[in-house]
């Protein structure tokens, strides 16, 4: 062992500081989350299967990738083109973009998606309009997505603009000296530097898309095997006091966010030689 | 070819950075911009790259003025104070960059561009480093490959931002020697941008002294120590 470095405190204290955030940890995340996968396999696997396989459940599953598939890459070319323009360029107007981009964090996600009814509901602003000409958005798929996209759009820039803050405009001056288009330099210089940032935000963006309960209750209308997502079909089913469906599809839902954590760790394991040969 | 800078004034928000410029570097020189900090050097030579955009004036590349061609379009070799190297490619990948990215009827067949990084390698004395990445190499060596890569496309000028600055001095005289040495050998046209005047006597055949936006004189280092223009640079060079 090394020598104690002045930042450190003693032993008893280090000791008890690991072991509160443990505790802490364990109460907090692994219980609840273990409570979940107990319940979802109590009753045994054939329920489980029964539950997560049974019609409505597979078209709430299939609505919720469907709508991950669809917002996340939205949200991907939004948030990789909020954050160019942010942090290598100057313009004015750009702490506007700032706090707009933040504009989903800080809104409640039932006022979100509230906004949507307000805008395409029969009696929203645009309600007869799209009625008339028979295009259905809220309490069907399109409303859906809108609320995803809106809770999700900040988590890529959010994540992209720090970085690429940090790490200036020098190598993409140096691109463009050299000969480069702005989509040369875009493609080999900056989106190399920013590949782990990105695909960070891509896992958030993804985890929430996949979540997101208040925003997409609003705008769904609950329509069992149609405008159910994962989420709000869990809670049909604990409405209904059906406990052992309740719990099987939400360890599902607990399983494809644990996957892309997952995924991530797996990533920056293989590529730990090239992270740290980067300095960062 | 010759660099004609006309007139040319840049303003960032409050200040000015230059306040009406006029420059004529002649063919195959090699010129130091030399000045503190804040006194425009820096600004003025990006703008003679097209990294940044003059409010007025006219810069002209023997007769043609590029006022508004970007730095792509310039044929241009630029080295940054911190090399920007691109740390996800290997040495070789770097240095062949402004190559790689050329329009396939204008490339050259990758034997040719591989014979070319060689070929650099060895003028920057870095033989046997392609295969290595910019964070395996010391500070020098980075410069060292950073100037190699701007040199790839055979510019009509290089630009370098000081290239020394973020070397100690041991490092700081090699290098200075080897371009100097290159700078011969290739006869480009040069400019760099320093504060630190015994390396711009040093090393350049003139040496334009900005002070607040203005050149205070444009001479030779001996001419300038001889018959300094203002008290400015006579306190500056002392």
């Amino acid at each position: 062992m090394s020598r104690r470095s002045p930042l450190q405190e003693s032993k008893a204290v280090k000791w008890l500081l690991i072991g509160v955030a443990f505790l802490y940890i364990a109460l907090i995340l692994l219980l609840p989350l273990g409570t979940v996968f107990y319940e979802a396999l109590r009753g045994g696997v054939a329920t489980w299967m029964e539950a997560v396989t049974e019609s409505n459940a597979r078209s709430a599953i299939t609505l919720t990738l469907l709508v991950a598939a669809i917002a996340v890459p939205l949200n991907v070319a939004f948030g990789l083109a909020a954050a160019w323009a942010i942090t290598k360029h100057d313009f004015r107007f750009k702490p506007l973009l700032l706090t707009l981009i933040d504009l989903p964090f800080s809104v409640s996600p039932v006022v979100s998606g509230l906004i949507y009814v307000l805008l395409f509901g029969a009696q929203g602003w645009f309600g007869s309009t799209l009625q008339d000409r028979g295009i259905e958005i809220i309490f069907a798929v399109p409303g859906i997505v809108l609320a995803t996209i809106f809770v999700t759009f900040p988590f890529v820039a959010r994540e992209l603009i720090p970085l690429m803050t940090e790490q200036g405009k020098s190598d993409e001056e140096a691109a463009l000296s050299l000969g480069a288009s702005g989509w040369q330099t875009f493609w080999h210089v900056t989106l190399p530097n920013i590949r782990w940032g990105l695909l960070y935000g891509v896992l958030l963006a993804n985890a929430r898309a996949m979540g997101e309960f208040g925003a997409v209750s609003v705008v769904s209308g609950h329509i069992r095997g149609e405008t159910n997502t994962m989420p709000l079909h869990i809670e049909v089913l604990y409405n209904e006091y059906n406990f052992a469906a309740a719990f099987a599809v939400a360890s599902l839902l607990a399983v494809l966010a644990l996957v892309t954590l997952v995924l991530k760790s797996i990533l920056e394991w293989r590529h730990r030689g090239a992270i740290a040969a980067r300095g960062h | 070819m010759s660099i004609r800078v006309e007139e040319v004034s840049k303003r960032f928000s409050t200040y000015p950075a230059l306040a009406g410029v006029s420059l004529e570097i002649v063919d195959g020189e090699f010129v130091a911009l030399l000045g503190p900090s804040g006194s425009g050097k820096t600004t003025l030579l990006r703008i003679i790259a097209g990294l940044d955009f003059p409010d007025s004036g006219v810069i002209r590349f023997g007769d043609r003025d590029v006022t508004d061609d970007p730095a792509a379009k310039r044929g241009i070799g630029f080295v940054f104070q911190h090399y920007a190297l691109f740390g996800h490619m290997s040495v070789a990948r770097n240095i062949a960059f402004g190559l790689d990215i050329l329009p396939r009827r204008a490339r050259p067949a990758r034997a040719e561009i591989e014979a070319r990084v060689d070929e650099l390698l060895k003028l920057v004395q870095l033989e046997g480093y392609g295969e290595r990445y910019p964070a395996q190499l010391s500070g020098g060596q980075r410069q060292r490959v950073a100037l190699a890569r701007a040199l790839a496309r055979n510019p009509r000028f290089l630009l370098l931002d000081e290239p020394f600055g973020a070397l100690d001095t041991k490092v700081r005289r090699e290098l200075r020697d080897a371009l100097r040495i290159i700078h011969d050998e290739i006869g480009l046209t040069s400019i760099f941008v320093t504060h630190d005047h015994e390396e711009a006597f040093a090393l350049a055949d003139r040496v334009a002294i900005l002070n607040a936006g203005r050149i205070e004189q444009f001479a030779a280092p001996a001419e300038i120590l001889e018959r300094p223009a203002s008290p400015f640079v006579t306190s500056f060079v002392a």
